[in-house]
């Protein structure tokens, strides 16, 4: 493989610095709609059936949204509730795991019930940092401009001011925690620059910042008064009186058995939908990312915000390709990483926000500027070593260890070779449509983290994902414990799951002739597959 | 193509694959010992020997390719010991470190954890700086660790490193390093409602007015 990786490098051509032209607001609405994924018309499909009806989606998150339940009809609950709890928490990435900690926290019986183990999540692999408005001549306020700019006005005003009026103390608690985020000279946590923003912003541990908190959490929900199930992903909600939500139909993957749990408040808190490969791209996402949160909530009815909305990070690793997907982290072309095209060229201005720098990507590679893999593919050189050029040697060695470990693995040393990226699919912009306090159109179902959506409009700035899980995970957590509080008691009777069979006679009806795929699919399948 | 044994069974498999790639393309289901396929869940820790060589190896199995006569196994999880404590509670963490790992210094010096760690972590030298009370150097040595418990399985004393590394460098944020003072200052403003009559006059504008607000960089 050494020998692939040096003829590959043979090739690279000498890096031209002068900057890009600048791009006016229109420029980057042309750049836009002529290639980014979300504003192409290949690969879509339009929603027949369900809340968003008419919505036009990439083609495999139709799939699943328009899919028959993996629980065959005639569908029946078993006598007894296998589980009888105050709160179920679907998903044990970073926002299930704060909800669980603070609904422990006020007495009541938590089930956190996850795919893999508990921290296996999009959480774990962020790399680059948190965003919160720290600086001197920074505030909560310019952190809301910034976020609605970038998110093109599509984001929902009341979740916003939350995030940014709540971060700051959601930061304090991970600081209690022992989290260890860098610091600066006087002790401040360390301010970072990331694209689309007007001032440093982010907060980060090294380029380990998700490794970071995630081992610290799990650590303590492991400890917390939390009854924790791995490997036993949700398939279904279940439906209580008057349409509210009731609990859960958990599948366990070691046993194969269905696990049924009754609870006076489900949070869902099941993540993306990076596994889907939607347009066929490589994605940033761990194993279980397949929108099944997205799925299970909307067969009850609730509808989701910019479903049609992805996040397509400009940078992900295109060879070696063995790698291909994984993310380099956009911290570092704040500090100042350059990008360059075949022909040795910058093509864009590295810190235009994600969907633009993304859209510059592809269209170099289309119109013929991009450079060949050995496999066909075509990408452009991220090139790490400016960075060491403009603040002094060794600083990627320091600051990003993870990328130079990982990239070593594989033979290319980045503070000497540009990496070959592409962009790679990294966020579900969009999701379930929640309010402030995390609430549905369905009674007792809460979502928070990225199965939901509004938060962000239609383009995610970097580090507000992390923020999110904390601000809304939190919410999640005290927001069901003071409803589980209230709920008045019902009976294991009074649930069903006639909620699928209403949706499946929508679905027979509006797809007559065919049989729809199974959903939620839980894992990618790629098996017995070439490559 | 290239000749590997899996769980102890003969494969052909493409050259260039990872050992979980090689696992889909033989047909194995992965679900214990896949998580974020990028090096930094830990769930793939794998054993694996080379034909010819009598070393046994251990690998992340997403972050590493096959190769010749490679023979590997998952070794999907590790069972551990773990301390149950609250870092928030903790009073003098460096002597409390041997209530709740009193084998952390029981360590015998043969070196096999710093050897086996995938990530290449002097985890032996974590353990003695975290004895002798040094969790910053903890902190700064450990910081790559994926908590992957490959070092669990080689040590002779028993310990888990990666545990007693996560309670060194938790203690040193928690209980050490003093609070930052730009985040202290933020919270005061926001506690004292500095922030709030413009959060609210944003929230209170049309979906236009927003726009037009928000669209000239501060």
């Amino acid at each position: 493989m050494a020998d692939l990786v040096e003829s590959f490098y043979a090739n690279t051509p000498a890096f031209d610095d002068s900057p890009p032209s600048s791009l006016s607001p229109e420029d980057r609405s042309r750049l836009l709609s002529s290639y980014y994924p979300d504003y192409r018309p290949e690969g879509k499909a339009t929603l027949k059936v369900g809340p968003n009806k008419g919505t036009v989606v990439p083609q495999e998150l139709a799939d699943v949204l328009e899919s028959r339940s993996r629980l065959p009809s005639p569908r029946h609950l078993p006598d007894h509730p296998d589980h009888d709890v105050d709160i179920l928490i679907l998903g044990g990435g970073g926002a299930g795991i704060t909800a669980a900690l603070f609904a422990a926290k006020e007495g009541r019986s938590v089930l956190l019930a996850t795919k893999l183990r508990v921290g296996d999540s999009n959480t774990v692999m962020a790399e680059g940092g948190i965003q919160t408005a720290l600086g001197e001549d920074d505030s909560p306020v310019v952190h809301f401009r910034d976020t609605f700019r970038g998110g093109h006005g599509a984001n929902d005003p009341s979740l916003l001011s939350v995030l940014v009026s709540e971060g700051p103390e959601m930061i304090e608690w991970l600081v209690s925690r022992g989290i260890l985020f860098d610091r600066d000279p006087q002790g401040g946590l360390s301010l970072r620059k990331g694209g689309g923003t007007s001032k440093p912003r982010l907060i980060s541990a090294k380029d380990y910042t998700g490794l970071e908190l995630i081992r610290v959490l799990k650590e303590d929900v492991v400890n917390a008064p939390v009854e924790i199930l791995e490997f036993s992903p949700a398939i279904e909600l279940i439906a209580g009186p008057e349409g509210s939500c009731a609990g859960a139909v958990l599948y366990d993957l070691d046993s194969r058995r269905y696990i049924y749990v009754k609870a006076k408040s489900v949070i869902l808190a099941t993540g993306g939908a990076g596994r889907l490969h939607l347009a066929g791209f490589a994605t940033s996402n761990h194993f279980g990312a397949t929108a099944d949160g997205l799925t299970m909530a909307y067969r009850m009815g609730i509808p989701l915000v910019h479903p049609e909305s992805f996040q397509f990070h400009p940078t992900g690793v295109l060879f070696p390709s063995e790698m291909a997907g994984m993310l380099i982290t956009e911290a570092v072309r704040g500090a100042g990483a350059r990008m360059y095209n075949r022909l040795g060229k910058r093509f864009v201005n590295e810190l235009e926000t994600r969907d633009v720098v993304a859209s510059a990507i592809i269209r170099e590679c289309a119109e013929g500027r991009g450079v060949k893999t050995p496999q066909g593919a075509s990408g452009v050189y991220l090139d790490l070593v400016s960075i060491d050029r403009d603040s002094g040697e060794g600083t990627v060695e320091r600051r990003f260890p993870n990328i130079v470990k990982l990239m070593k693995r594989h033979h290319v040393d980045p503070t000497k070779k540009p990496i070959l990226v592409y962009p790679t699919l990294h966020y579900q912009n969009g999701g379930i449509r929640i309010d402030a306090r995390t609430r549905t159109t369905v009674s007792h179902l809460l979502v928070a983290g990225e199965a939901s959506g509004g938060l962000h409009g239609t383009n995610r700035l970097m580090g507000n994902s992390l923020l999110e899980l904390f601000v809304f995970g939190r919410r999640a957590g005290l927001e069901a414990a003071e409803q589980s509080l209230h709920r008045p008691a019902f009976s294991w009777k009074e649930t069903s799951l006639s909620h699928l069979d209403r949706f499946e006679k929508e679905l027979t009806s509006a797809f007559p002739a065919t049989e729809r795929p199974m959903a939620p699919v839980l894992f990618p399948d790629y098996r017995r597959k070439e490559s | 193509m290239v000749r590997v044994s899996i769980n102890g069974r003969e494969y052909s498999v493409h050259q260039g694959s990872t050992m979980v790639q090689a696992m889909w393309y033989t047909g194995h289901e992965v679900i214990h010992g896949v998580g974020c396929l990028g090096g930094v869940c830990g769930a793939c820790a794998t054993v694996y020997r080379i034909e010819g060589d009598f070393r046994l190896r251990n690998a992340l199995a997403c972050q590493t390719l096959v190769s010749e006569g490679m023979s590997f196994s998952m070794l999907d999880s590790y069972p551990i010991q773990r301390a149950h404590y609250d870092v928030a509670a903790l009073t003098d963490p460096k002597e409390e470190l041997f209530n709740y790992y009193p084998e952390s210094a029981t360590c015998r010096n043969c070196n096999a954890c710093t050897e086996v760690c995938p990530q290449g972590i002097d985890v032996r030298d974590s353990v003695w700086r975290a004895n002798f009370g040094d969790f910053k150097a903890v902190a700064d040595m450990t910081f790559s660790c994926v908590m992957c418990g490959l070092c669990v399985s080689r040590c002779i004393a028993e310990m888990a490193p990666h545990e007693i590394a996560l309670y060194a460098r938790r203690s040193y944020g928690a209980k050490e390093l003093p609070f930052p003072p730009n985040l202290r200052h933020r919270l005061d403003e926001i506690h004292s409602g500095t922030f709030t009559g413009d959060l609210k006059r944003l929230e209170s504008l049309s979906p236009d007015e927003l726009k037009k607000e928000c669209e000239v960089r501060s």
